[in-house]
């Protein structure tokens, strides 16, 4: 059944812009970036929308839905009231570049500054083996789709720009607890987590986790045991004098600081 | 509330001049949040500071337990070792649950979002014009966590204790019938003591910093099978770590509230057997 939906839609580049107010014709089991895409179609030819998938797996159709970060390709028009006015927006953390598109390339920065894995020594076989219970435990972190909508709602670069130089954020803290847990990487990220990453900064207030559309528990699963590693490193007598008297963790042999 | 301009009205982002566009009601989540935790945190200053009825034979107040000051007689089940202290018994032991749920994951998220508006909901942005999260003095001090949890299991260990000793026979002035007072007893108390204690120990256990150190902090899983399974079940009551942080904040207030109306004669215990 076709209604006309009222959409507020942010237009503007960044030396200005405002919401402006569009009436569109829509169907029955579409999404937001469906309305926009007719609304593109009829009535505004240059609205810029960044997308591609439209199918929840390729992370470009980030965008706010009603001040939520959302991908517009996965948000249902039936989840709103059909007499409802939705605002769309660009992501509000990052510049702006036109419309709804933004420049996300802060977390390309972000993604250079981590060191790739180091693995260790082959077998004498030549190959490399981990067992399936350990290949388990990252899997969940590589489910990123790099929409980066963790990025955008994370309160500590969101609303203080001068963080983003020493704040990596929630989509950068899975990649190091992924590899941190990595049992064949021989480097130890703790140090740099803390420091260069800024991991102390994040207060844990769980919006990352809340916004993920892939259902990663970036708090839980990633950026918790990361704090909890940086403790043992630093904030843990007992680690202390178990290294200093010999009883230390074994787990963690054969990993030099980075 | 004002907005920043290093904030969402940073000059290179969309220029919308408004701290959050979300139209549902984001408000009610940390309004009831401060309200309950602020109701908890006078509820318990009053009855830490109070010094009297916390014991009422055969129960001990968890506020006031292990009762190691110039406790009332049969409160003290661990002796008297700071009996020379001059202010209530319960000050000398609730700096170690009470640091145990400051520092807590959960309560962390829930205080800052709440109290501290850092932020107060997602998207909405917050008031204050710079943020250093947990990276200097005093909220560097998050990172003791563990040394609480430790602390909260030796707690949790004589809250139980004190549960089991709830089953006590009750002096004659409580006798029923033909004035029998002896063998195991049970009433109301001891039912709540009972449901507080679980909830006590599914909240310590649930503990991040315990999912952490019982197998959260190993690289290889596979070499050490025993410590993954029990990570496993950690993880599972870790899912819901933030109910039973609730619901254990309710019950030990019950508890310790039907203890004092026991112990001020207001009520009188409701015995089963």
């Amino acid at each position: 059944m076709a209604y006309d939906l009222k959409l507020r839609v942010w237009r503007g580049d960044r030396d200005g812009g405002d919401l402006q107010d569009y009436t569109v014709e829509v169907s029955e089991g579409e999404v937001v970036l469906d309305a926009l895409h007719r609304l593109q179609a009829t009535q505004t030819g240059d609205l810029a929308i960044r997308w591609n998938c439209k199918a929840g797996k390729c992370g470009s159709c980030s965008a706010e839905v009603n001040g939520r970060p959302r991908l517009m390709c996965m948000t249902r028009l039936s989840d709103f009231e059909p007499e409802e006015t939705i605002t769309v927006t660009p992501m509000r953390t990052f510049p702006v570049i036109r419309d709804l598109v933004t420049d996300v390339s802060f977390n390309y920065r972000k993604a250079r500054e981590l060191p790739y894995a180091e693995l260790g020594p082959r077998d004498a076989d030549g190959k490399r083996r981990m067992m399936q219970v350990d290949v388990e435990r990252g899997q969940e972190f590589r489910k990123c789709i790099e929409c980066f909508l963790c990025q955008d709602v994370c309160h500590v670069v969101r609303d203080h720009e001068d963080n983003k130089q020493h704040f990596a954020g929630p989509r950068f803290f899975i990649r190091y607890a992924e590899l941190d847990m990595h049992p064949l990487d021989t480097h130890d990220r703790r140090k740099l987590a803390q420091e260069a990453a800024g991991l102390g900064m994040c207060n844990i207030t769980k919006c990352c986790t809340e916004v993920c559309p892939e259902g990663i528990h970036i708090t839980d699963n990633a950026i918790i045991p990361m704090k909890e590693r940086v403790v043992d490193r630093k904030y843990d007598p007992l680690v202390w004098l178990g290294n200093k008297i010999g009883i230390r963790n074994k787990d963690n042999e054969g990993r030099a600081e980075v | 509330m004002a907005t920043t301009d290093h904030g969402v009205t940073s000059p290179t982002r969309a220029r919308i001049d408004v701290r959050t566009l979300r139209q549902d009601r984001w408000w009610l989540s940390p309004l009831t949040t401060f309200v309950v935790f602020t109701a908890f945190v006078v509820y318990a200053t009053l009855r830490a500071f109070m010094g009297r009825d916390y014991y009422a034979t055969p129960y001990l107040s968890p506020f006031y337990s292990p009762c190691l000051g110039d406790c009332v007689e049969g409160a003290s089940d661990f002796g008297q070792p700071f009996a020379w202290w001059p202010l209530s018994a319960a000050l000398i032991i609730l700096i170690f649950p009470l640091g145990f749920r400051m520092t807590c994951y959960y309560y962390r998220k829930a205080y800052y979002r709440a109290f501290w508006l850092s932020p107060p909901a997602c998207g909405v942005a917050e008031p204050h014009g710079s943020y250093s999260g947990e990276t200097r003095f005093p909220l560097i001090l998050q990172n003791v966590h563990r040394w609480f949890w430790y602390a909260a299991v030796l707690v949790g260990l004589v809250l139980t204790f004190d549960t089991v000793l709830a089953f006590r026979p009750m002096p004659a002035e409580y006798a029923v019938g033909d004035g029998e007072t002896s063998g195991v007893h049970m009433g109301l108390g001891t039912l709540l003591m009972i449901v507080n204690i679980a909830f006590i120990w599914l909240y310590t256990l649930s503990c991040h910093s315990c999912r952490h150190i019982v197998g959260g902090r190993l690289r290889h899983f596979s070499r050490h099978p025993v410590r993954y399974r029990l990570w496993t079940w950690v993880s599972r009551l870790n899912e819901s770590h933030g109910r039973w942080a609730w619901y254990s904040l309710f019950s030990v207030a019950i508890v310790d509230l039907y203890i004092y109306l026991l112990a001020t004669g207001t009520i009188q215990d409701v015995r089963f057997f």
